[in-house]
């Protein structure tokens, strides 16, 4: 048995090094999806599209207010982490939900901006550049909504399964996940919406 | 509304009751599918089926599985190929064939979708399952689940496409569905959503394989197997498998986008309000070439082992080898635009497209010279495997000479969209990738299933295939030069007939290869005591995955091998050894560490399948639901921490010990 069980941790320890590089690959190709769809906003909004433009109807101080509450829960979710580490399992839970709040109202602001430039008439079916908009965003949006369900989830799963290797490997996963939105975030509010702006 | 709700657009006359062909088909279909659970019912068969088979997160067996979807769904590619040029053959002048338009649409369409997406990719999982894992001294793939639920979502594909042919159609747009045709203003019909919706989910399966197999290349190599000490078709699944990697997030942004087009009344790709049609070539491209190396890369692995093996001498400039295809693996992504040269984009675009083009000749030259020096002088036994290689060599020459040829813009613009082109892409591929994959099938067929292929029916299959090819496709280049262009359903020339008759003989040859093949497989099947591979060692191989019994053990090697050169197993026999073993390592059995077999992957690609059905018809209740069920698959299965279990050591030395009897 105690062989067995040598064996075993050696095991973990070698699978998850693999495990996270695996992960790794998953946000290699999300990135080129997420570079396909910059690349079609890119072409789509190039000068001389048809139809309105974003720019008559974005509120800078609101997508900046959006930015801040994306980033300050990156923040929270490495607070969350170090917790992990030091096995504070209520901690954890705490910074994850400070987490999922930050994120939601970030989720809560941008239905709005959507609904309101909907009110305005800028909707996704009335040209190429508002379709590449809605897709852009919304993605990321989507994203960062599963991440939202997945943080969730996390803490309910964390009071039954504890802290241990394998809820420690998948809270790295989450946490790649979500600085990776961040990342993608910036590009968004720079070329999206400050490039848009001009 | 509820029946809006569940059933959506689907009615009863979706199904063509009065087309003969396609209900004719649809029956063979069904009665095989019952025939074959009927026969699993007989036999009382279902849980073997079931724990051995499906919930199997081994990798030779859902490499076994992958071989088997390729293999079935090249019958429906084939039968295609037979309709359009037996059509084609007769649709001259006056004759207007026996095949509508709108159908004859739908059948070039599947065609080509099927072989790449539903053969060649099947198929080339399958080499990589068998082999990869054993080849680098490994127990499993990295993430063996995964791996499962990749299979399946491929497996769900396959069939979301073939429904297509009897509930509603498929799409008649071509296989890469350009719009604004395949828009909802021209294409209406259900047909491009199967096209999306199909190709979508097994294209997340491959994508999830991908990443499957780079780490377990990088990562779970045995130990002292350095990358220079890879052989090389582990290198050319590490080269392809990043290429799908970088390719197929394209291709799922792509598909989605014309979704949205479809579903929600986007303009990515219409003709106006800023739509951009070019847009989608461009996207479609940047997936669709590095698809193609994606896929002749392994089969250029394959050569290189096969080779080196059936000329028992060290495969001939292994560095340059690697290097070449890592160049090919760069160069495959700067060349889209080849595809479409007729786009207007000027003549410096199109000039540095058109050398990007060329330049890959050059180290795909560096690799047929490499595979030529290797047979020099080395002592060639010319089985099966050996066969397909030589007729490798010329055919894939001339689909590579006529793609340099197409690759100069001029020229292009005389050839494209021509039978020419037709002629270029089957020459390579058939020549290149599907002469590989038989050639690697028959190669490791001994090592999965413990008996080897018959060599006399081989030979038959082969000689058929190869003079088959030929007389079904130099027909095609003459006609293209001639002006005869691709998808034409009825010509009025009737000129162009004879060669298209010869082509449809052609056509006729390759079936009975096709036909020789099953023959091939059925005999070997019926002989399998005389065909034994006891030794595990069939043809005196080189490389890792001769060393183990054959078939491998569920474990495939009882104590990881440690390597010190390439070809480990090749030196270890010069040096009298029979195995990669270290000294004394031998007697000292441990348990081994396996993953359980899971029922989720399954379950998972199912309901994925359902929901592809729904989206296509826009069933919603039914949408949700299997929505639903999926994520309640996956947050049951994150609860289960017991994944895997232990092979006793005592197990483990009995299998090593009757492996050892039989062999001596």
């Amino acid at each position: 048995m105690e062989a067995e069980r040598v064996l075993e941790v050696h095991h973990q320890h070698e699978t998850d090094a693999a495990d996270v590089f695996g992960f790794w690959l998953y946000i290699l190709t999300d990135c080129i999806l997420f570079g396909s769809l910059f690349a079609t906003f890119i072409v789509l909004n190039a000068p001389g599209a048809p139809g309105a433009m974003l720019k008559n109807y974005m509120d800078l101080k609101d997508v900046m207010l959006e930015t801040f509450l994306l980033l300050a829960s990156n923040f929270t979710f490495c607070l969350a982490a170090l917790n992990l580490n030091k096995n504070k399992l209520l901690n954890v839970q705490v910074w994850l939900m400070a987490t999922f709040m930050l994120g939601a109202s970030f989720i809560a602001m941008e239905l709005k901006e959507f609904r309101y430039l909907a009110s305005v008439g800028f909707r996704w079916d009335i040209s190429g550049q508002a379709s590449s908009f809605f897709t852009l965003v919304g993605t990321h949006g989507l994203h960062v909504s599963i991440g939202l369900c997945w943080i969730l989830f996390t803490i309910f799963q964390l009071s039954f399964l504890k802290i241990t290797h394998i809820t420690k490997r998948r809270m790295t996963y989450l946490g790649l996940f979500w600085n990776f939105l961040d990342i993608v975030w910036i590009f968004v509010f720079t070329i999206v919406y400050l490039v848009g702006a001009i | 509304m509820l029946e809006k709700l569940i059933f959506g657009n689907l009615t009863l006359s979706a199904i063509p009751f009065d087309s003969g062909i396609i209900m004719g088909a649809g029956l063979f279909m069904a009665i095989f599918f019952f025939g074959v659970l009927g026969y699993i019912t007989y036999e009382k068969k279902w849980s073997y089926v079931w724990h051995d088979w499906v919930t199997s997160v081994d990798h030779k067996k859902i490499g076994i599985m992958y071989l088997m979807l390729a293999t079935v769904m090249l019958l429906r590619g084939f039968s295609d190929a037979i309709l359009m040029r037996s059509q084609q053959a007769l649709a001259a002048g006056t004759s207007t064939g026996y095949l509508p338009p709108s159908h004859y649409d739908q059948i070039f369409s599947a065609h080509g979708v099927i072989m790449i997406f539903f053969v060649a990719m099947p198929f080339m999982f399958a080499l990589l399952n068998m082999v990869v894992p054993l080849q680098i001294g490994a127990r499993d793939v990295a993430y063996p689940y995964l791996n499962s639920l990749s299979f399946w979502l491929t497996f769900v594909g396959a069939m979301l496409c073939n429904a297509s042919l009897v509930i509603g159609d498929f799409a008649g747009t071509g296989w890469l569905a350009y719009p604004p045709l395949s828009g909802l203003y021209y294409s209406p019909g259900v047909g491009v959503d199967y096209f999306i919706w199909s190709l979508q989910i097994a294209g997340v399966g491959t994508l999830l394989a991908s990443i499957n197999f780079i780490v377990t290349i990088v990562k779970m190599r045995c130990k002292g197997m350095t990358l220079m000490k890879m052989p090389v078709f582990v290198w050319s699944v590490l080269c392809s498998m990043i290429l799908v990697a970088l390719a197929f997030p394209v291709l799922t942004v792509t598909l989605a986008l014309l979704a949205l087009d479809r579903m929600l009344g986007m303009h990515f790709f219409t003709d106006f309000a800023g739509g951009n049609v070019m847009m989608y070539v461009n996207l479609i491209w940047i997936w669709g070439h590095p698809e193609v190396y994606i896929l002749i890369l392994p089969a250029f692995g394959v050569f290189s082992e096969v080779v080196a093996t059936f000329s028992q001498k060290k495969l001939f400039g292994y560095t340059t080898m690697v290097y070449a295809m890592a160049i090919i693996t760069v160069l495959s992504f700067i060349v889209w635009l080849h595809h479409f040269f007729t786009m207007g984009a000027g003549a410096d675009v199109n000039a540095f497209f058109g050398i990007a083009t060329m330049v890959i000749a050059i180290p795909t030259g560096v690799k047929v010279f490499n595979w030529l020096f290797t047979m020099y002088k080395g002592r060639i036994i010319l089985a099966t495997p050996m066969l397909w290689v030589t007729a490798f060599f010329t055919t894939f020459a001339i689909g590579g000479m006529t793609g340099v040829m197409l690759a100069v813009p001029p020229v292009d613009f005389q050839m494209h969209n021509s039978l020419f082109l037709v002629a270029h892409f089957h020459n390579v591929i058939i020549g290149g990738v599907l002469f590989g994959y038989f050639a690697g099938v028959i190669y490791w067929f001994p090592k999965v299933f413990g008996f080897r292929l018959d060599e006399t029916w081989g030979k038959w299959a082969f000689a058929f295939w190869v003079t088959g090819f030929y007389i079904a496709f130099m027909p095609l280049y003459i006609l293209g030069l001639s002006g005869f262009m691709r998808r034409v359903n009825h010509y009025a020339n009737t000129m162009y007939q004879p060669y298209l008759i010869v082509a449809a003989i052609g056509t006729a040859i390759i079936f009975m290869g096709i036909v020789t093949q099953l023959i091939q497989l059925y005999v070997s099947i019926k002989n399998r005591d005389a065909l034994r591979d006891k030794t595990g060692d069939m043809w005196n191989g080189r490389t890792l995955e001769w060393t183990v019994s054959s078939p491998a053990p569920i474990y495939n090697f009882a104590i990881l091998p440690t390597v010190c050169e390439l070809d480990p197993f090749w030196a270890a026999k010069e040096a009298g050894r029979h195995t990669c073993l270290p000294d004394g390592a031998e007697r000292h059995y441990q348990p081994i560490h396996l993953p359980k077999n899971t029922p989720a992957g399954f379950i998972i690609a199912l309901f994925t399948g359902i929901l592809g059905f729904s989206l296509v018809w826009q069933m919603w209740i039914p949408g949700v639901v299997s929505f639903v069920v999926i994520i309640a698959t996956i947050i049951v299965k994150s609860f289960n921490t017991h994944t895997d279990y232990y092979l006793d050591a005592e197990t483990v030395k009995q299998t090593e010990l009757a492996h050892m009897r039989e062999a001596v």
